[in-house]
């Protein structure tokens, strides 16, 4: 990438960032305008991300230097197909619940849409930068503005689980600054392609507090991205939130599992030296025990957003595992999967609202809630809402639901299935330098935990869902926005798009995990990345 | 130095530890602030224990040994502004869950 186009490494960041602190300056009251501008604001990011994924397929990274200072001493935000393909999928997610919440949600609370541009900002930092301190302050920009989602709506439930939710996670940031100082104190950089050059040349006293930093870095990771026993928060946080809040935390998960697939090849590598393949036992089975987990929750689970809640665990935990293993071809069927989950579970926190809204008496506070504020959605709901008959807003549900449940449980056609199948095909057949006998016994346990997921899944949605459309039997037809419906059925159709261009959807997953797995073109592209000469930058 | 510093740095993590497990809302957050403390000065601590040695560049002449190590400061400063605006958010959480549930229990009721 040259010219200006080199600049938009850094727009997924300054654009919402500006976009927030724009949408700070207009006061309750102008609901229309701030949705506008949010709106604006977050297709352009869309727009930018999808920019960015085609630079990051044909280029090779692109690497933004900050204040034009070279490599190891500056700040740079490094480009590849991992963090592009990251990006692409929070600019979905955050397209769709925000237009979900234009319905009602965005006015039960104040500063709904500065958040959700804040929220956007730390996510896409967390995936750019390439500075391990940079990427705490982009994690506390994030969480900060999750802190003041979650509490969105308000109401006992959410304050009670958001008190949970900051303490747990003001904790975690504890940990991460404890790691980060510590591999500081040992190697004398912060950021990651110099690590990656300085890590194999430690050896002692010096591996070993290396190792304990990063470990307790990984700790942080692993509380976000609700890896047993770390993810007990998940629970009661992601049922509180507010559905559209619900869906874009799907995305929050994802980031520790970024930097642990991004961090672990990287530093700890088979160029690592002494320090080679550090913590991949305990993320694969920390990984297996999560699905374990999330298994056992699915089926204990009677409401729909716990079992939504528990699916991320689930996922959490495949990606994990697939981490611990870093085998290329475990790794893209991981990443495939990632995308494909990602999306699904989205949608389902949206969906289950919807669903919900016709039996639940929650739904009732909401609009009492609503009204409180002085917001008056109802009226404008029945004037909208006219053509939707009845029985096509349940069948529409309905074919919805079963669509979620194909996904999450893993069957054709969806891209839930292409995705498993691909994780199963890798695991039957390991290429990696790993490939000895006692590494079967261990795949062997994945495949069965993964077919175990599914089957659970597949038992528990089906009991839900006979009784959400089938067992009523003066079912209450819920009222429903085409706007809401929208989101849900985009993410769903594009669950399929994934499933039906699965040849280069899968060939730019194997490539990714490629380079993720050999990170030495990373580390030499960020440390030779060039500086812009003095005459170009004062033109500029 | 060291000593005295890795005393008070236990001390105050084994205190703000314990003050984290502890019921009471109140007790969490001093917990909250006393781990913060403890964390700030150990990241200050990885830049290696000096004195009299200023971070930042007085002139060109004399070696970089003669100074001190400035990115650990510039963490903590960070560290230390972040962690004030959450610990600020966490008071508010704090009093509007004590509005709602009418107790300071973490868990919203006494057990």
């Amino acid at each position: 990438m040259a010219g200006w186009a080199h600049h938009l490494i850094i727009a997924p960041v300054v654009l919402p960032l500006v976009a927030g602190a724009l949408l700070a300056v207009y006061d309750e009251r102008r609901q229309f305008l701030k949705g506008l501008i949010n709106l604006l604001s977050t297709l352009a990011n869309l727009a930018i991300a999808i920019l960015l994924l085609q630079a990051a397929d044909t280029n090779a990274p692109g690497v933004y230097l900050l204040g034009n200072w070279p490599a190891p001493f500056g700040i740079v935000l490094v480009l590849d197909r991992l963090s592009a393909m990251m990006i692409l999928l929070t600019a979905v997610l955050a397209t769709a619940s925000l237009i979900f919440s234009m319905a009602r949600w965005h006015t039960v609370g104040h500063h709904f849409h500065t958040l959700f541009q804040f929220l956007v900002m730390g996510v896409n930092g967390a995936f750019l930068t390439g500075d391990l301190f940079n990427l705490f302050v982009f994690f506390e920009v994030m969480l900060a503005s999750s802190y003041g989602l979650l509490l969105h709506g308000s109401g006992p439930r959410r304050v009670q689980a958001s008190l949970h939710y900051v303490v747990v996670n003001l904790t975690a940031a504890f940990f991460f600054l404890i790691g980060v100082a510590l591999i500081y104190g040992v190697t004398g950089t912060l950021n990651m392609a110099d690590l990656a050059t300085r890590i194999p040349t430690l050896t002692g006293e010096s591996r070993i507090l290396l190792e304990v930093g990063a470990g307790i870095l990984a700790t942080a990771f692993l509380v976000k991205a609700a890896m047993w026993p770390l993810g007990f928060w998940l629970l009661s946080a992601y049922p509180a939130a507010v559905p559209p809040v619900a869906a874009i935390f799907a995305i929050l998960s994802k980031v520790g599992l970024y930097v642990l697939l991004r961090g672990r090849p990287l530093l700890f590598g088979s160029d690592a030296g002494e320090a080679a393949g550090y913590g991949a036992t305990l993320l694969f089975a920390g990984g297996l025990a999560t699905i374990a987990f999330g298994i056992l929750g699915v089926l204990a689970s009677q409401a729909m957003a716990r079992i939504a809640s528990f699916s991320l665990m689930i996922s959490s935990g495949t990606v994990l595992a697939a981490i611990g293993l870093s085998d290329a071809q475990v790794t893209s069927g991981a990443l495939f999967y990632l995308a494909s989950s990602t999306l699904t579970i989205s949608a389902f926190f949206l969906l289950i609202e919807l669903i919900e809204r016709g039996q639940n008496p929650g739904a009732d506070l909401i609009a009492v809630t609503a009204e409180a504020i002085g917001a008056e959605p109802d009226e404008e709901d029945a004037a909208t809402e006219g053509g939707m008959g009845a029985p096509g807003t349940l069948a529409l549900l309905g074919a919805c639901f079963v669509a979620c449940a194909l996904l999450l449980v893993g069957l054709p056609p969806l891209s839930g299935f292409v995705a498993k199948l691909a994780l199963i095909a890798a695991l039957f057949a390991p290429a990696g330098e790993g490939a000895t006998a006692g590494l079967a016994a261990a795949n062997w346990a994945f495949i069965v935990l993964l077919l175990l997921a599914g089957v659970a899944t597949l038992m528990t949605l089906s009991r839900v869902g006979i009784r959400a459309f089938w067992a009523p039997v003066d079912a209450v037809v819920p009222r429903i926005l085409a706007v809401e419906v929208a989101p849900v059925a985009g993410l769903l159709l594009l669950t399929l798009v994934l499933a039906v261009k699965g040849g280069p959807v899968m060939q730019y997953m194997d490539e990714t995990a490629r380079s993720v797995l050999a990170p030495s073109s990373y580390v030499e592209d960020v440390l030779s990345a060039p500086r812009v000469p003095p005459a170009r930058a004062g033109a500029q | 130095m060291a000593l005295l510093l890795a005393t008070c740095i236990g001390i105050l993590a084994g205190s703000g530890v314990w003050l984290l497990l502890r019921p009471r809302t109140f007790q969490v957050v001093i917990g909250l602030s006393l781990c913060a403390l403890a964390v700030n000065l150990f990241i200050f601590s990885m830049g290696r224990l000096r004195s009299g040695a200023p971070p930042v560049l007085a002139s060109t002449s004399g070696t970089l040994a003669d100074y001190a190590d400035p990115v650990p400061q510039a963490l903590v400063l960070t560290a230390i502004v972040i962690g004030f605006a959450t610990t600020a958010l966490l008071l508010v959480v704090l009093l509007a869950a004590r509005g709602l549930t009418g107790t300071d229990h973490v868990d919203g009721q006494e057990r």
